[in-house]
């Protein structure tokens, strides 16, 4: 490549990087500003100040936003957890095994995937209040495996069908039964796919507001996202700006972290060396 | 230890069309059995039904005298090695190996001494902690046999295991597996397209053909004594010539002279209008260096050499010969379902080293008639093949295999 070519490429990632980290970096300062700095018309805050952090943590919001937190990790984990193990058993069946409706359930998950969510809130809201799960856990982790299976089985059957058929063999030759040998074999090697395809639903679950707002009326059960559009200012005069973008930092932080810490495991390919290189 | 028995074992595919058709075979107990053809004659996936990877749609499949048509695979107590190995990544050398007996639940004790014993068979000992990722393709093709032989099982099954290597260490992997074969004694079945590995190794050789065999017998027999073309063509490298011929009394006239058969041969071959000789490479001699005592066992005759080969040990020359339209059509045809593509139809010639033949020239070719085989071109059957000749060349190969596995047992 030629130094101008470098150049290039340079200029044109790093406009890219601004552009995606641009609005990142002005919730992370907006939540460093204090409430009478907060229309101070530039981009950094005048005096770093605590005090978003610290309404939201044990300030006035905390009894929004802290048992907000909890909902949504538990939610969120519980409904991963579900939707991987759901997923790795459907995700096995598509890519090893030949039966009548493969093509359909395929079909079916994509289509539940790009179904509006907006459109079956309202319906749902009415069956929950009817059938006691309104503003419960299992109220939103049911409609959210909705929107994890979906795509947990697409990666998924993916991952199994990169893992050559003869290993499986093998391992039934060698005296496994076919269980045995989907979870000492396959499993193993299908563990960089479950936890791309953890790491998706998690955030797919984590990010969703519609079914959070809808669903839920109390702490009982609100996630983050529908307790962010309920913080108010101290007074009815005072935007919550300040705290909501705290709280969206908080947030953003599991995220982060998942992905460094299983960046490695996503990355590296298991099956290298399995069959001949 | 067992012996497989098949009888009229047939697979079937969903769209019906037999991979494998009506098979019976026997294999004793401590045999090596290959089979052999080219690809697509349904050769694995008889292997595949030995080992219970593939259901047999009709047949009798039996193992120690027991049908295990309805076993599933680990019910047949088989091991085998997969063409690509199938060694699985995330154990150790160490476990891979020991995968079978852990699925046993064999105590710890145990499993170390039969993986340190299988290992040092193999010589394995020193990458027993590295990752099958890490290793050479030789090594892997060891870790792939280490972990077949480690359980007592009652066979072998080698799908094509060395067709992933390169020359030289197929070369050495094939003695090794010899060796290891007679040293156990076990029963072993082994598919191959190379029929380097078939002639080398197999006690008998089973010669497949769109799903039906052909010709079960030693090496031997199928090399002097093959029922058809199809077995002719082949089993032998380079390949069997085949010349279109015409009876003419007791001779065969042939694009290279007059082939004497002499009146036993020339009664079988009577009330056919056009025939196929079959004739191998050497067969053919450069007549200047033919002995003189030897020379009435044979025919000369003159010929225009296209090409030659010099190897050091041997020196092939290819001879170009006109051949009728509709012989030169199957001959074709019999290529292409060889695996070759003959472009045109030539001899192959194997000829001394030390000859002065040398190509675009005319030269003189001695050819040895005692050998050669007549095959009807319409069914492709060996009109020429005696039967009791080969009956005889089977029975001195299992002869010598008894005496061998004596002998590794000492």
């Amino acid at each position: 490549m030629s130094t101008r070519e470098k150049v290039g490429w340079g200029i044109g990632g790093l406009i890219i990087i601004v552009y995606c980290l641009f609005p990142v970096a002005w919730i992370i300062s907006l939540s460093f500003k204090s409430s009478d700095d907060i229309a101070n018309g530039q981009f950094l805050p005048t005096a770093f100040s605590g005090e978003n952090y610290e309404q939201i943590l044990v300030g006035d919001a905390a009894g929004l936003f802290l048992p907000a937190l909890v909902n949504s990790f538990g939610i969120c984990l519980i409904a991963t957890f579900i939707s991987c193990l759901l997923s790795m058993f459907a995700a096995y069946a598509i890519a090893r095994l030949e039966f009548p409706g493969k093509k359909l359930i395929l079909s079916t998950a994509l289509a539940v995937a790009i179904f509006p969510v907006i459109s079956i809130v309202t319906p749902l809201f009415n069956l929950w209040r009817q059938i006691g799960l309104y503003n419960t856990w299992p109220g939103l982790i049911i409609p959210y495996l909705s929107l994890t299976l979906p795509i947990s089985i697409w990666t998924l059957s993916a991952f199994f069908r990169e893992i050559p058929w003869e290993m499986e063999q093998a391992a039934q030759v060698d005296g496994a039964t076919p269980w045995q040998a989907f979870r000492k074999v396959i499993v193993p090697l299908a563990a960089p796919g479950v936890f791309t395809t953890a790491i998706i639903a998690f955030f797919l679950a984590w990010n969703d507001f519609v079914y959070g707002i809808s669903l839920t009326s109390t702490e009982a059960a609100r996630p983050v996202p529908a307790a962010l559009g309920l913080f108010s200012g101290a007074s009815q005069f005072e935007s919550p700006n300040g705290p909501i973008a705290a709280a969206a930092v908080i947030v953003t932080i599991p995220v982060v972290l998942l992905v460094l810490l299983f960046q490695r495991r996503i990355v590296a390919g298991l099956t290298n060396g399995a069959v001949k290189g | 230890m067992a012996s497989i028995e098949m009888s009229h074992i047939v697979k079937q595919y969903g769209d019906g069309y037999p991979a494998v058709n009506d098979v019976s075979l026997d294999i004793a107990d401590g045999e090596f059995m290959i089979l052999v053809g080219p690809s697509g004659c349904g050769k694995s996936t008889l292997l595949r039904m030995i080992v219970g990877l593939e259901d047999i749609t009709s047949g009798d499949m039996v193992i120690a005298g027991d049908r295990v048509n309805d076993k599933a695979p680990r019910d047949r107590n088989l091991s085998m090695v997969f063409q690509n190995y199938a060694l699985y990544p995330h154990l150790s050398v160490y476990e891979n190996i020991a995968f079978p007996l852990r699925l046993a639940k064999v105590p710890d004790e145990e499993v170390r001494k039969r993986v340190e014993e299988a290992a040092s068979v193999l010589e394995l000992k020193e990458h027993l902690q590295r990752k099958p990722a890490n290793l050479s393709g030789g090594q892997r093709q060891r870790v792939a046999m280490g972990r077949a032989i480690v359980r007592a099982a009652d066979a072998f099954l080698f799908d094509e295991p060395l067709s992933n290597l390169d020359a030289k260490l197929r070369g050495q992997m094939r003695t090794e597996i010899a060796r290891l074969q007679r040293r156990l004694g076990i029963t072993t079945v082994y598919v191959t397209h190379d029929q380097t590995e078939a002639m080398t190794l197999g006690d008998r050789v089973c010669v497949l053909r769109k799903g039906v065999i052909q010709q079960v017998a030693s090496p031997r027999e199928l090399y002097e004594q093959p029922v058809n073309l199809f077995v002719a063509g082949f089993i032998g490298s380079p390949p069997m010539n085949f010349l279109p011929a015409t009876v003419e009394g007791t001779a065969l006239s042939t694009p290279f002279g007059q082939v004497e058969l002499g009146q036993e041969r020339a009664e079988k071959v009577k009330g056919h209008e056009l025939l196929l000789v079959g004739i191998r490479p050497e067969y053919f001699e450069d007549a200047s260096l033919v002995d003189e005592a030897k020379k009435p066992h044979g025919s000369t005759f003159t010929a225009r050499v296209d090409v030659t080969e010099w190897l050091g040990d041997a020196q092939y020359a290819y001879i170009p010969y006109e051949a009728p339209e509709e012989v030169a059509a199957q001959l074709k045809e019999l290529s292409r379902e060889l695996d070759s593509d003959q472009l045109r139809t030539q001899a192959v010639v194997s000829i001394d080293s030390t000859s002065r033949i040398r190509e675009g020239r005319e030269a003189e070719f001695w050819l040895d008639t005692r050998k050669i085989h007549v095959f009807d071109p319409k069914t492709g059957e060996n009109l020429t093949r005696d039967a009791e000749a080969g009956r005889k060349l089977t029975e001195m190969a299992a002869e010598d295999r008894v005496d061998q596995v004596e002998r590794a047992k000492v």
